[in-house]
This record gives structure tokens, sequence and C-alpha cells, in this order.
């Protein structure tokens, strides 16, 4: 038990009423803070399942023309045809602060702005699906950085929400609980104190007057 | 500034070169390294073909509390293992306490709706 460790004195007191104080604040502030996270998630969330499910179906579109495009060509002219890229891709990387969470905004620019460049080979020797596959990958792109940036965003909100549930419960649970206990003793023992004081203070006031006058006070 | 890169085997990444994506085809031997290396080396967004990730998935987990770089799953050339899905109900349930989103959804070949 907590309150046995606990010194009935008028500073402890105050020191506990402080702490009080301080806990009920930062509980409520805790909990706005929980709440607003968990909306922000949830819509967040939403946008990530729908993103996740649109990238993996386009990938495996793109697959599955890549499949077909090999099934026309030989291994060596389409490893030459993607060999040397022509298109780079630059990413940049802001962060944004959601409820003192620090996600990343990514942004990219391609190295040539011309959007054919995706097709690092003549056309000579490739088949007409491999530009096809390369084409329906590039179209996913955007989605898959969307993609990159929301999940991360979600996987990082999840973690803060946790830790400032856990939080939120501790305060609420066990740190409030035990600081009103502890101020509750102390109020009571000072009370208790101060009766006795009193007690004593009339013991004392009756043996006296006994003592000078030979009679006791009614 | 950043680079992206695409981790996974050989046949699932390659196309990725000609979007102008860094390609590192890799197994589960030489994968941890070469994860460590491109988190540390300049790779603000890492993509991973669903089955090498099951195969590492302690070393991904290393980067999950970091804001970059970003490890995302993406179905590979053998199809879609349902890792991807599974991992954004498993971020919900962080979040909640219980998937109480997407919880009817089948974690499988999910077409988009």
């Amino acid at each position: 038990m907590a309150s046995t460790q606990i010194k009935p004195t008028r500073m402890e007191l105050t020191r506990l009423k402080k702490k009080l104080g301080t806990a009920v604040k930062g509980h409520k502030l805790l909990k706005d803070k929980r709440d607003e996270l968990m909306r922000e998630f949830m819509d967040l969330v939403r946008e990530n399942m729908e993103l996740r499910k649109k990238v993996e179906a386009g990938i495996r579109a793109a697959n599955v023309n890549f499949v077909v495009a090999r099934a026309d060509m030989s291994e060596e002219i389409l490893q030459a045809a993607l060999m040397v890229p022509k298109q780079s891709v630059e990413l940049k990387a802001s962060s944004r602060n959601v409820m003192s969470v620090d996600v990343p905004v990514f942004d990219y620019t391609t190295r040539t702005p011309d959007a054919n460049d995706i097709y690092s080979y003549g056309f000579a020797f490739t088949s007409s699906e491999l530009d096809g596959a390369v084409k329906s990958l590039s179209d996913v792109f955007p989605d898959m950085l969307k993609l990159a940036e929301v999940e991360k965003s979600c996987q990082l909100m999840a973690s803060e929400i946790e830790k400032t549930r856990r939080r939120v419960n501790a305060l609420e649970h066990v740190i409030i609980p035990e600081t009103r206990e502890g101020i509750r003793y102390i109020t009571m023992k000072l009370d208790e104190n101060e009766r006795s004081t009193q007690t004593r203070l009339m013991k004392v006031k009756d043996m006296m007057l006994e003592q000078a006058h030979h009679y006791s006070e009614k | 500034m950043y680079n992206i890169a695409v981790m996974g085997d050989l046949d699932s990444v390659y196309g990725f070169a000609s979007l102008g994506l860094d390609v590192f085809p890799a197994g589960a031997q030489d994968a941890p390294e070469l994860l460590r290396k491109l988190a540390e080396g300049g790779y603000g967004v890492i993509y991973i073909t669903e089955e090498l990730a099951a195969l590492i998935a302690e070393d991904i987990e290393r980067y999950a509390e970091q804001r970059l770089p970003a490890i995302i799953q993406i179905p590979g050339i053998k199809g879609n293992t349902g890792a991807g899905i599974q991992g954004v109900k498993n971020t919900v349930e962080q979040a909640i306490g219980s998937d109480i989103l997407f919880g009817s959804e089948p974690a499988g070949e999910g077409e988009p709706r």
C-alpha cells in the first residue's frame, strides 16, 4: 500500500495536490491527443487499404504483362533492354506534424520531364508487350509512392497511439487514484492530529484548574 | 534527396529499373545486410517483395519506429501472399486494439473495390 510510505505533513500534502493537478491536466491533454490521433488514423488507414489494393492489383497486372513480354523475347535481349535506365527518380522527403508525430511526405521528381523516357531501349529488338508492361508499371508508380507515404504514416501513428493510450491508462487508473488516496490519507491524519491536540489541551486545562482552585470545570 | 530501392528476387523486380528506381535482386542470405546498407545509404523508400519480407521480418521490424526509410511490401511475380494487407490490419490492431475496420475482409487476393 502506497499510503503507508507517505509522510503526513503539510508539505507533502501541498506536493501531492500539485501533482494531482498536473496529472489531471496531463490526462485530459493526452486523452485529447489520443482521440485526435485516432480520428486522423482512421481516415488515413482507410486510404492506406484502398491504395494498397489498387497498387497490388496494378503490380499484379504489370507482372502478368512482363511474363508475357518475356515469353516473346530472349532473356539476353530483355536484360539488355532494361540494363541502362534512361529515367531516374529523385525523392524529396519532407515531414508533416500530426499531433507531435513526424510523418513523412514524399514528393518525387524525374530526371527528365519526358514521359516516354521510361522506355530505355530502342524498339527494334523488343516486343511490343514489353512497352505495355513498362507502361503499366509506370502508371502504378505514383500510387506506389503515395502508398509508401500513407502506410509509413499509419505505422508511425499506430505506435504513437499505442504509447499515448498506455500513458492515458496509467494516469487514469494508477497515478490519479494513488495521489487522491495519498491526499485523503494525509488530510485524515492531519485532522486526527488536530483533534488529539485539542483533547490534550482541554485535558491539561482541566488539570490546571483543578490544581489552582480545587474544582473541576463543568 | 533520397533514392528509391526495390528489393526481391530478380524476376519480380527487374521491371522497376525502367522507371528509374534502383533495383537490388536479393535472396534470404544477403537481404538483411543489403537492407541495412540501403537504409543507411540514403534510400527513403524501400519496396520489398512479400516473399522476401517474410524471410527477414525482424530486420524490417527494426525500422518500424523510424521516420525513414519507409519499407513497403509489394507483391512479387509469384503472386500476392496477402502479407501487405495483413500488415495494414496489424497497424489497425495496434492502434485500436482490435481490427474493427477490415476484420471481415479476407487477407488473400483482394480485388480493389
